[in-house]
């Protein structure tokens, strides 16, 4: 039985019934381990005999360069900031995910409509709006959402960068003019956020701190059962 | 003064500036009759801003450059608009209205959900993606017969543009053929949405200076008790 193909008005002028390919979407905040276990998830599965892409944000030739200098110079507003992103993921999933999925690839998405939500709730953002907005996004075969506390992402920030991030902070939404002190409150508030859509979209939610190999020993049973391995 | 409330993300203000919006069919005559009315409200002494579609810095080199190679798709070519707008909008347009000037902008939304729809994207969707813009306090439409448009747009022209012959829409090879399904359906996407959205509706086939009379006539009824926040000297009086 296939559940609804999309979130809301999907893409009118694009047929889903060719779709014969796997979406699976990795969601979680920076350090959360997400592209370790992409990389992994995608060698298993090329070794298993699979077609698979492994896409993520600001990877489309369309506008991924322009948000990336206008968030240099930090003078967009959160309206354009976020249509930019929407722009951004709809190229990909037009142009590369759904192309990958009619050809029956597996697609793992290195985060999907979710963090572009929460980033937006946390910054005023009406859900509403972003409900509708995202609209057009195909639901995934399996979401799975990698949790890790703020404090754990703080001190594993540190050792993979040395330093805070102004954006991966939330310095953007003056909750704290301390770089310090608005991370934890940011990723705090982001995971909120991620609680309550892990329900909504029901999420498959995995603990982050468990080691590596275990976390990876899940994502592969679940996505055995997915593709019939 | 009267305050207008902001809808929009995250963003709950008033604002006490005037919004006049022209729209129509490429080739209806909107520019020129803005033009016209930004001199007169200038001589007035109010202050005036202006700005047009599509002309945001920070997306039109990646807009242009995904036209060229054809990138886009309608929900692309959608939300890459509805950036430049956004930007446009957020820095430009917000700002302006909330010190209390008048703005006036060559094609607003309106545009955005007639050629966004004749492209196949879902209406409701397109509507909710510029939510967050305000209501302006008059759109003036522009309403000519396709024929007129057309052949004003095709005069001392030798090609059209692809996207806006809607040639991506495949509607036809032939440029022109093409040109003139999709301006069709655009025009008939502002004529469904001209009562509904409150349209002030010209009959952009009526002379340049009597559309003009018109347009004034509405705006000094809209500005009734407005008072500009600032004041820069009268340059001249304007004889209507």
């Amino acid at each position: 039985m296939k559940k609804n193909v999309f979130y809301g008005s999907g893409i009118p002028y694009i047929s889903t019934e060719d779709i014969r390919g796997k979406l699976i979407v990795i969601e979680g905040a920076d350090c959360s381990g997400r592209s370790t276990h992409i990389s992994l998830l995608k060698e298993w599965l090329e070794i298993s005999g699979h077609a698979v892409l492994d896409t993520g944000f600001k990877r489309s030739m369309l506008v991924g360069d322009v948000i990336n200098e206008a968030k240099q110079g930090n003078t967009l507003g959160k309206t354009t900031l976020s249509l930019l992103y929407c722009t951004d993921f709809s190229d990909q999933l037009e142009n590369k995910i759904i192309p990958a999925l009619n050809a029956g690839a597996v697609v793992l998405c290195d985060r999907y409509i979710f963090t572009l939500m929460a980033r937006d709730i946390v910054r005023g953002a009406s859900k509403q709006w972003l409900i509708k907005l995202f609209g057009f996004a195909l639901v995934p075969d399996a979401i799975f959402y990698l949790k890790v506390d703020p404090q754990t992402l703080l001190h594993r920030t540190f050792s993979k960068y040395g330093h805070l991030d102004y954006w991966e902070s939330g310095m953007d939404i003056n909750i704290s003019t301390d770089m310090f002190e608005s991370y934890q409150k940011y990723h705090t508030l982001m995971e909120t956020e991620f609680g309550k859509m892990a329900k909504e979209y029901q999420f498959v939610v995995l603990d982050g701190k468990d080691s590596t190999d275990d976390v990876q020993r899940i994502l592969r049973d679940r996505v055995s059962d997915l593709l019939k391995i | 003064m009267e305050q207008k409330k902001i809808r929009g993300l995250g963003v709950s203000k008033t604002f006490s500036g005037k919004l006049f919006v022209v729209e129509g069919c490429d080739g209806a005559g909107k520019s020129t009759q803005i033009y016209l009315l930004k001199k007169w409200l200038d001589s007035q002494g109010y202050i005036v801003f202006f700005t047009q579609w599509n002309s945001s810095v920070l997306t039109s080199g990646a807009i242009k450059k995904a036209k060229k190679d054809n990138l886009l798709t309608p929900t692309t070519f959608s939300l890459v608009h509805a950036s430049d707008f956004a930007d446009r909008y957020e820095k430009l347009i917000l700002p302006h209205l909330r010190a209390g000037y008048i703005v006036l902008c060559d094609r607003y939304i309106y545009t955005a959900y007639a050629r966004d729809i004749a492209r196949g994207c879902d209406p409701n969707w397109v509507r909710n993606v510029y939510d967050f813009a305000v209501k302006p306090t008059a759109t003036f439409y522009f309403k000519v017969p396709l024929a007129i448009s057309i052949k004003r747009i095709l005069n001392g022209r030798t090609q059209l543009k692809y996207h806006e012959a809607g040639l991506d829409m495949g509607f036809s090879k032939d440029p022109l053929e093409s040109f003139q399904i999709f301006q069709g359906m655009v025009k008939k996407n502002y004529d469904d949405m001209s009562k509904k959205e409150g349209f002030i509706t010209l009959d952009a086939s009526k002379s340049i200076v009597e559309q003009q009379k018109i347009i004034r006539n509405y705006v000094t009824n809209k500005l009734t008790g407005y008072i500009s926040p600032y004041t820069k000297k009268s340059k001249n009086e304007v004889i209507l």
